[in-house]
């Protein structure tokens, strides 16, 4: 039996796909045959973030409608063994699929895999309905921000009207620079608000932004935020990692101070 | 042109007022208190406390907060619930006299 897990946010833009395209090849790295399942139907964007967009031939929207096996849509990911993805439909829109299909879905590959990740589409409706319909465990990605957490809130409450089992949080995007002069909500401050216990948090991190270009996800590398992924991977598997947030440096003042503290 | 500097002022602490703003956004959210009716009740308040005490109506606040999340806290609903908070600022506490 695998485990099945939604990354998902309410607000959109927060880091949704790059969460779960990092946490899917984190996983595979660790060992664990892992499937990304792309929900965002009409907007499929998990397949550019893993660079795997020149091998789709069929996708979810397919696989549900019976016009091919669920092997002909997974796609394998060369560069890591145990990593594969099935991508959504870009042409479709998110009543192509419905909550039952989805969970026959995500049914289907239990045998085949250790965790089956969704990525979840923005929003509280269908999309958001069909994501969590399989899924036992929940990641509730949010951002330091009053519109990101008040979204958040919102999605909370919706999981646990729905009897999701397991909810967790991570907190993307903080920068640790603006938090110690106050003007950024802290982990703490963000877990305190939305009372849920979190899994991890990414520092704001230039290295996303390149590796989203070069569609290479970078958990696992040497980067600030390709660790805080991997870290989150280990505690998905039960390791009792802890939090740590690097001192990343911002701007031309900032990396000038740090290495003069470095000389 | 005279630039807008309000938001500059105020750095160094705008964490703490989006974590303060947050907190009351997000009781209101769940509560499905309409705000206007909040605004309204506050006025009230003031007007019945005005009678007693000189307070600062400018300043006073009214707020919905709540206490955990009974779910994620393992406690039951019980630990868990919606307050009215108050915070009305007396400009002076020697009585009216006249009520």
């Amino acid at each position: 039996m695998s485990e099945v897990i939604v990354v998902t946010s309410g607000k959109g833009g927060v880091g949704k796909t790059t969460a779960s395209a990092n946490i899917g090849t984190g996983l595979a790295i660790l060992g664990r045959r892992t499937v990304m399942i792309d929900t965002d139907i009409g907007l499929r964007n998990l397949d550019v973030v893993m660079g795997l967009e020149n091998r789709i031939v069929y996708n979810l929207v397919d696989v549900v409608e019976g016009n091919c096996r669920m092997k002909q849509a997974l796609i394998r990911d060369k560069r890591y063994p145990n990593l594969y993805l099935l991508p959504s439909a870009q042409t479709r829109d998110k009543s192509s699929v419905n909550p039952e299909q989805m969970r026959k879905l995500v049914e289907d590959l239990q045998d085949d895999f250790d965790y089956i990740l969704l990525d979840c589409p923005a929003g509280i409706e269908q999309g958001f309905k069909n994501a969590v319909a399989g899924a036992g465990r929940a990641l509730v990605v949010t951002t330091p921000e009053v519109s990101a957490i008040r979204d958040a809130d919102r999605i909370i409450g919706l999981l646990e009207t729905g009897q999701m089992k397991s909810i967790h949080l991570i907190v993307n995007r903080v920068r640790q620079d603006m938090v110690r002069r106050g003007d950024m909500m802290s982990v703490d401050d963000v877990m305190d608000i939305l009372a849920v216990p979190l899994i991890g948090a990414i520092p704001d991190d230039e290295a996303i932004v390149i590796s989203t270009n070069q569609g290479e996800p970078l958990a696992g590398t040497d980067t600030p935020s390709g660790q805080a992924f991997l870290d989150i991977c280990r505690r998905l598997l039960g390791e009792d990692v802890p939090l740590a947030l690097p001192n990343i440096s911002y701007g031309l003042f900032g990396r000038l101070t740090s290495l003069l503290r470095r000389a | 042109m005279e630039h807008r500097r309000s938001a500059a002022l105020r750095r160094g602490r705008s964490g703490a007022v989006a974590a303060r703003r947050l907190r009351s956004l997000l009781a209101a959210d769940q509560s499905g208190f309409p705000p206007e009716t909040l605004e309204m009740l506050k006025n009230d308040m003031c007007r019945v406390i005005s009678r007693y005490l000189d307070v600062d109506a400018a300043q006073m606040e009214v707020r919905i907060r709540r206490q955990g999340r009974p779910a994620m806290t393992g406690g039951d609903e019980s630990d868990c619930f919606p307050a009215l908070c108050t915070v009305i600022p007396v400009k002076d506490f020697r009585l009216k006299g006249t009520f």
